[in-house]
């Protein structure tokens, strides 16, 4: 496979992204390593192109956002909104990942070996995100579709005003959010945290995860709960 | 928006690099904050009965050519003060055996419009408007040695872009706050304090926290007990990073709205809204490097 190099201390992350975008797509199997991102935002966004991109230090807000079809691994953490937006592809977070991780995904995987902030899979419309560690407070909020693991455990209203998103937890949920439940795992739960945590690289029981999902009572109006605000 | 930076230096060796150290950090938060730019830098303390005074002239008509040496005689003249006065343009800091009120007070008096930044032993504060990169050129931010401090960049929200306006803000001797976020309860946070004596000197959300605090440090509490105090009377959003004459110390609101990552090796702990601006110091890549959780106290001692 190609392997090309940049190195943001040298050259300026629009180079980097404009290669990616302009370039990659005609170069077949190509693998682009980023050196020193030095939290710089928006690395490797908008991919379009079956293109690997490792990303070695820290990387800044918007890593790997809207990506399609593009890998990107990122030995480093991830500043806000990484990979916000995915269609598809996969992006991959070797230390953590701050607030609003996969907001907005809609397809892909999504895997933070460390916590991940706040916000976690906010408005999740499809895929999935695999988190190794703990996820912060407000994590899934109004997730859509898609599935959500974690391995570690959740902050305060997790899943809140959830729609049909899934979650899986080992540790503890510090608290769900409305219309948010914990229910019983079929065989069928059990399967899908257990080729999640394969894809992602994690080894863990998945008959020590709980499911959470939505108990649907926010669908519809309720014209006979006390409206009082 | 707004950029946050604190540095603290564990070796004393390292105290005469403080300011070089940070500079980069400071113009690494510029696009977080382009229209002003400030610090305070906490020095070795002075003797329990002198103080630091650091002035600003630049709201006076004389701007950059105000009268330092002109204030000095009058200080001895009115006062009988022995005040020596390290001026730089339009700031200046005045170093005294004084009780500091009394001279605080002729000086608010005789020059309305001198703006008096901060108090204390320790702590020398500046502030501007203007790009990060002037104002630490204007005032030699890159010299400044000290333990620690506590910089800002502002992209102003909720007041006007003046330089009184701008952060780090202060309140009583050596402390001071600089915040990034907005507090959607600055005036009812002002209600309550004014009845205690506490006078207002301008119209930012900032300076409610500000006061705040301080005036939970006066009545006796420990910073910690302050701190709690302030996580249940300030509403809204918040990264605040206030020093001491001897701590540093970073809270975030229970939403973590506004950004924070902090990097620690054995010579320093950083501070910064991003990564961005920690990226170029010395040995950053052994650093442990985190984000500090909401509604969590962080203190380090200097």
């Amino acid at each position: 496979m190609e392997r090309m190099s940049f190195d943001l201390a040298q050259v300026p992350l629009r180079e980097v992204n404009t290669f990616l975008h302009k370039d990659a797509p005609s170069r077949g199997a190509l693998q682009v390593v980023v050196t020193n991102p030095d939290g710089a935002h928006n690395i490797a966004v908008g991919l379009d192109c079956p293109v690997e991109v490792e990303v070695h230090g820290h990387a800044g807000y918007y890593a790997g956002g809207m990506n399609k079809t593009g890998t990107v691994t990122i030995f480093g953490s991830a500043g806000t909104g990484v990979a916000e937006n995915m269609m598809s592809g996969r992006v991959h977070v070797k230390g953590f990942a701050s607030n609003g991780a996969g907001a907005s995904m809609h397809g892909g995987l999504l895997v933070i070996d460390g916590d991940a902030g706040l916000r976690c899979g906010i408005s999740l419309k499809g895929g999935d995100i695999v988190v190794g560690g703990s996820v912060g407070s407000f994590s899934a909020f109004m997730a859509q579709a898609g599935r959500m693991v974690i391995c570690g455990d959740a902050g305060d209203a997790l899943g809140d005003s959830l729609y049909e998103a899934v979650l899986y937890v080992k540790g503890n949920i510090k608290s769900l959010g409305a219309d948010a439940q914990i229910e019983p795992m079929s065989e069928a739960d059990y399967a899908t945290v257990s080729e999640l945590l394969a894809a992602s690289g994690m080894q863990h029981d998945p008959h020590d995860f709980k499911r959470v999902a939505s108990a649907r009572s926010l669908y519809h109006w309720n014209a006979d709960a006390d409206q009082e605000y | 928006m707004c950029g946050i930076v604190g540095l603290l230096v564990k070796k004393p060796a390292l105290r005469s690099r403080l300011g070089e150290l940070m500079v980069p950090m400071l113009i690494g938060m510029t696009e977080r904050g382009p229209d002003s730019a400030g610090l305070a830098v906490f020095t070795e303390p002075l003797a329990e009965n002198a103080r630091k005074i650091s002035l600003y002239s630049g709201m006076c008509e004389e701007g950059a050519d105000f009268n330092w040496l002109g204030l000095g005689h009058e200080l001895k003249e009115h006062l009988g003060i022995d005040a020596t006065l390290a001026s730089q343009g339009n700031h200046a800091i005045l170093t005294a055996a004084i009780a500091p009120e009394p001279v605080k007070r002729w000086i608010k008096e005789r020059y309305p419009k001198l703006h008096i930044l901060s108090t204390g032993r320790a702590i020398d504060l500046y502030k501007d408007i203007g790009t990060p990169a002037e104002v630490a050129a204007r005032y030699a931010f890159s010299g400044l040695a000290g333990s620690h401090l506590v910089g800002h960049t502002r992209m102003a929200t909720e007041s006007a872009v003046t330089p009184d306006r701008a952060h780090p803000f202060t309140a009583g001797e050596d402390f001071c706050l600089v915040h990034n976020g907005s507090l959607s309860n600055p005036y009812g946070v002002r209600r309550m304090l004014e009845p205690h004596g506490i006078r207002f000197e301008t119209d930012n959300d900032t300076e409610a926290a500000c006061r705040f605090l301080e005036w939970r440090l006066r009545e006796g509490d420990d910073l910690e007990t302050a701190l709690q105090k302030g996580f249940e009377a300030l509403d809204g959003f918040y990264t605040f990073l206030m020093g001491t004459a001897d701590k540093l110390a970073l809270i975030r609101d229970p939403f973590a709205c506004k950004p924070a990552v902090v990097a620690e090796t054995d010579d320093y702990v950083a501070i910064a809204s991003e990564f961005r601006s920690l990226a170029h110091l010395p040995d950053i890549k052994h650093a442990t490097v985190f984000e500090p959780a909401p509604e969590e106290m962080y203190v380090w001692n200097a």
